[in-house]
């Protein structure tokens, strides 16, 4: 009979570059049930919101997580629009629109060097994160920011960019696409990633749907929800489609976030060759009152973004249910039945993000 | 650009759980839960999610008033209960896994209960 033993994993693990803990569940090497916890590093955002001017609150939201910055700004805004009943000008929608996949695009690459690193594979990590340095490079030269830079405002943006940012972010896009090539082929091809990830975590089409799964986890199952579908921002102007694999394993949720890199840059130049002249924001009036629930994709899935505004300059509510919160139960399925040796892989494919979660 | 693919639908306790019920075997997927203080209680808002479809159901309850758990019929669910248990002080029943007010280690017992 096999020795049933406890132990922990986390919060601090080479692979995690935030801090998570799980109690496995082992018989002798294999997973047979995972207990995630985590609270290292709650700072109770949300609560803010009583206190910040809804205006103001725009930075705490950006503030929630590094990688996730500009959309969370983006989300929060787009919320408290809709209470307010603003119309964005075109040229912000696109602004924002541009900024958002380049974060998509940041983020991706971000993991994938992480997944790289993880795998032993240092060249690959190395070359990853070095095609990022050319995405924050476009960041710095756009926005003055690498990572947190404060671009969104209710009504707008606070930023543009001249013909001359934009022709230079359609040549970085290219550049990054010529170059990607041969990164993509590596994790697409090379034996060694291939046995490490094909076949392994596997999360089957109708259990990602109801576990709760969402973005590269879901599509990488076979199902094609991508809520830039919905057509918020300059989407709906923007070929957009979801990026999907069908096998649910690890590999799918890399082949899935490595497509959805060349769709950004695709989206970057076509959002950059239709962007229209005009103002970049309007005014804002009065004070929110009404409620909305809004809906963006972020690199690692859905986010929701709940605002309950009482007619003050404070709002009574802002809730935000991040991707990873709704990736963690799909997770703890997928270790049940894996080899410990492989918890680190399983858990970076969902790409978490604890202080996201964790607000 | 409005989402006109969400609404919100009030529910009262008797009819929730079989509005749950319901929701699960048409495959919709659980989106989020948020609890909101109000005047003397809360209001439950859990969100579904069908295609682009997003319905959210919502429970308005007194302070003390037990929120029965939709874990048994969502285990996902369990992580944002137990938050709502936790910062709000939500009083919810029967919640698997039930973190017992451990999910977060902060020092403040239901730190968002109170405004201000």
């Amino acid at each position: 009979m096999a020795k049933r033993s406890i132990i922990p994993f986390g919060p601090q693990h080479p692979v995690l570059p935030e801090p998570v803990h799980l109690d496995l569940v082992l018989e002798d090497e294999t997973v047979v049930g995972a207990i995630p916890s985590i609270g290292y590093i709650h700072r109770g955002l949300e609560k803010l919101v009583e206190k910040k001017d809804f205006k103001q609150y725009v930075y705490v939201a950006e503030r929630v997580c590094g990688i996730c910055s500009c959309g969370h700004g983006m989300g929060y805004c787009e919320a408290v629009e809709q209470v307010m009943e603003i119309e964005v000008p075109a040229r912000a929608r696109y602004l924002r629109t541009i900024w958002m996949e380049m974060s998509r695009v940041h983020s991706h690459l971000l993991w994938l060097g992480l997944l790289a690193d993880a795998m032993g594979f240092e060249s690959l990590f190395m070359e990853s994160w070095r095609l990022r340095e050319k995405i924050l490079d476009m960041f710095d030269a756009t926005t003055g920011g690498r990572i947190i830079f404060s671009v969104n405002c209710v009504g707008g943006t606070l930023k543009d960019m001249d013909r001359d940012m934009l022709a230079g972010i359609c040549r970085a896009a290219d550049e990054i696409e010529q170059e990607i090539h041969p990164v993509m082929e590596t994790f697409l091809r090379d034996y060694s990633v291939q046995s490490r990830l094909k076949g392994l975590g596997v999360l089957k089409k109708d259990d990602a749907v109801l576990l709760g799964a969402v973005g590269p986890m879901l599509r990488a199952s076979g199902e094609a929800y991508d809520v830039r579908m919905l057509g918020y921002e300059a989407y709906g102007d923007l070929d957009v489609e979801p990026v999907t694999a069908q096998d649910g394993d690890c590999y799918s949720r890399c082949r899935v976030r490595l497509y959805e890199i060349l769709q950004s840059l695709r989206l970057i130049r076509q959002a950059a060759e239709k962007i229209p002249d005009g103002e970049i924001a309007v005014p804002v009036k009065g004070n929110p009152k009404g409620e909305y629930f809004a809906r963006i994709e972020q690199p690692r899935g859905e986010a929701i973004y709940y605002v309950k505004g009482n007619g003050t300059k404070n709002l009574d509510r802002f809730r935000l249910r991040t991707p990873t919160t709704s990736n963690i139960p799909p997770m703890v399925e997928l270790l049940k039945g894996c080899q410990l040796a492989d918890v680190p892989l399983i858990i970076l494919t969902i790409d978490p993000c604890i202080s996201c979660t964790e607000r | 650009m409005t989402d006109e693919k969400s609404v919100i639908r009030p529910v009262d306790k008797a009819e929730f759980l079989p509005a749950v019920i319901r929701l699960k075997k048409d495959r919709w997927r659980l989106a989020q839960i948020c609890a909101v203080r109000i005047e003397n209680g809360y209001e439950m808002s859990y969100s579904f999610c069908k295609e682009y479809q997003l319905v959210t159901l919502r429970l308005v309850t007194e302070t003390e008033e037990p929120v029965p758990s939709i874990t048994q019929i969502y285990p996902c669910a369990f992580l944002q209960e137990n938050e709502a248990a936790e910062l709000f002080g939500v009083p919810i029943e029967e919640v698997d896994p039930d973190y017992h007010h451990k999910l977060y280690r902060i020092d403040a017992e239901t730190p968002f209960k109170e405004k201000g």
